[in-house]
């Protein structure tokens, strides 16, 4: 299964959000998530993913 | 001022872009007494723990943006996403409508406004100084508006202070804050002697030379304008009036 994070695509066994993110290495915390840009809540996260899906992961950055 | 049933005591409203180093950055936002600060969300890479870290060490209360966002889609997304991520309910809504004047696009901040409000955000919207645009604000839910001064990043100062002096006027009770535009203490005073409720500055203290005297002199000039607003500030006039008493004047020629 081919998906899309923060623009870059990985090829993957069908999984949720939860596991890809840990899998790619992301933290647990201090993450906000979009799939195929609508909001997902980090509760919503155990979501499976599907062929061609555009996942963000967004932290905390420096804004004026 | 009193904004969402919230005190803010300090006038100036800090951004956390474009500084030298985050250590500058705690210690303008130190230096300036800063309560709010306007932070944002990006694809997570390295030094995400670290902006965390500092965002938790300065105490102040952050202000999420949606900088960057060009949709009413794209705003609500990120507004959603901030609010998860930095706890708080309140959100500088920014919605761009061209990328090279990052002019507000009046109309889709509005729409997006109204989905916002109605789903609890304390939405403090980035707009032109338009009465009516303001009016739709508030109908929105918006209790509070943050016009424009200059387009972003110009540091120019108020390029229409005819237009804020009628919107402070028609919106005697509104809290308002001057967002964007502003270049120098003088700039920042000007606002704040015209009665408006506050500044929020970035690009004038992060590029400035020393950031962080910076960011003292635009506190202490925030600071003189409220004082001088509060204590009335004597109108012009067109022709000379004494100040030193003419009676008891010595003839002498």
């Amino acid at each position: 299964m081919r998906i899309e994070v923060n623009g870059q695509s990985h090829e993957m066994p069908p999984t949720t959000v939860a596991i890809a993110l840990a899998n790619l290495g992301f933290p647990t915390k201090g993450i906000a998530t979009a799939l195929n840009g609508h909001f997902l809540a980090a509760h919503a996260r155990d979501r499976l993913l599907a062929e061609g899906d555009r996942l963000e992961v967004l932290s905390p950055m420096q804004g004026g | 001022m009193q904004v969402y049933g919230t005190k803010v005591k300090t006038p100036l409203f800090l951004g956390t872009a474009r500084y030298p180093s985050p250590a500058i950055l705690l210690q303008a936002i130190q230096t300036a007494q800063a309560e709010v600060i306007t932070v944002s969300l990006r694809r997570e890479g390295a030094g995400g723990g670290a902006f965390r870290d500092l965002l938790a060490q300065s105490g102040a209360r952050v202000l999420p943006n949606t900088a960057g966002c060009h949709s009413v889609a794209e705003a609500i997304t990120t507004a959603r996403m901030a609010r998860e991520v930095f706890q708080t309910d309140w959100l500088k809504l920014e919605v761009i409508g061209n990328a090279d004047s990052l002019q507000p696009d009046v109309f889709q901040t509005v729409q997006a406004a109204k989905v916002l409000c109605a789903e609890g955000f304390k939405v403090f919207p980035y707009t032109t100084d338009d009465l009516i645009v303001g009016e739709r604000l508030l109908e929105a839910g918006c209790q509070v508006l943050m016009p424009w001064g200059a387009p972003i990043g110009t540091c120019q100062g108020l390029r229409n202070p005819d237009a804020l002096r009628a919107m402070r006027a028609h919106f005697p009770g509104v809290p308002l804050i001057v967002d964007a535009g502003i270049g120098a203490p003088s700039h920042a005073a000007q606002v704040m002697e015209m009665g408006f409720d506050g500044v929020l500055t970035n690009t004038a203290v992060a590029l400035a030379g020393d950031p962080v005297a910076m960011a003292g002199a635009l506190a202490g000039a925030v600071g003189a304008g409220q004082a001088a607003y509060h204590a009335g500030i004597v109108a012009p006039r067109d022709m000379a009036e004494p100040s030193t008493p003419v009676f008891g004047l010595a003839v002498l020629g």
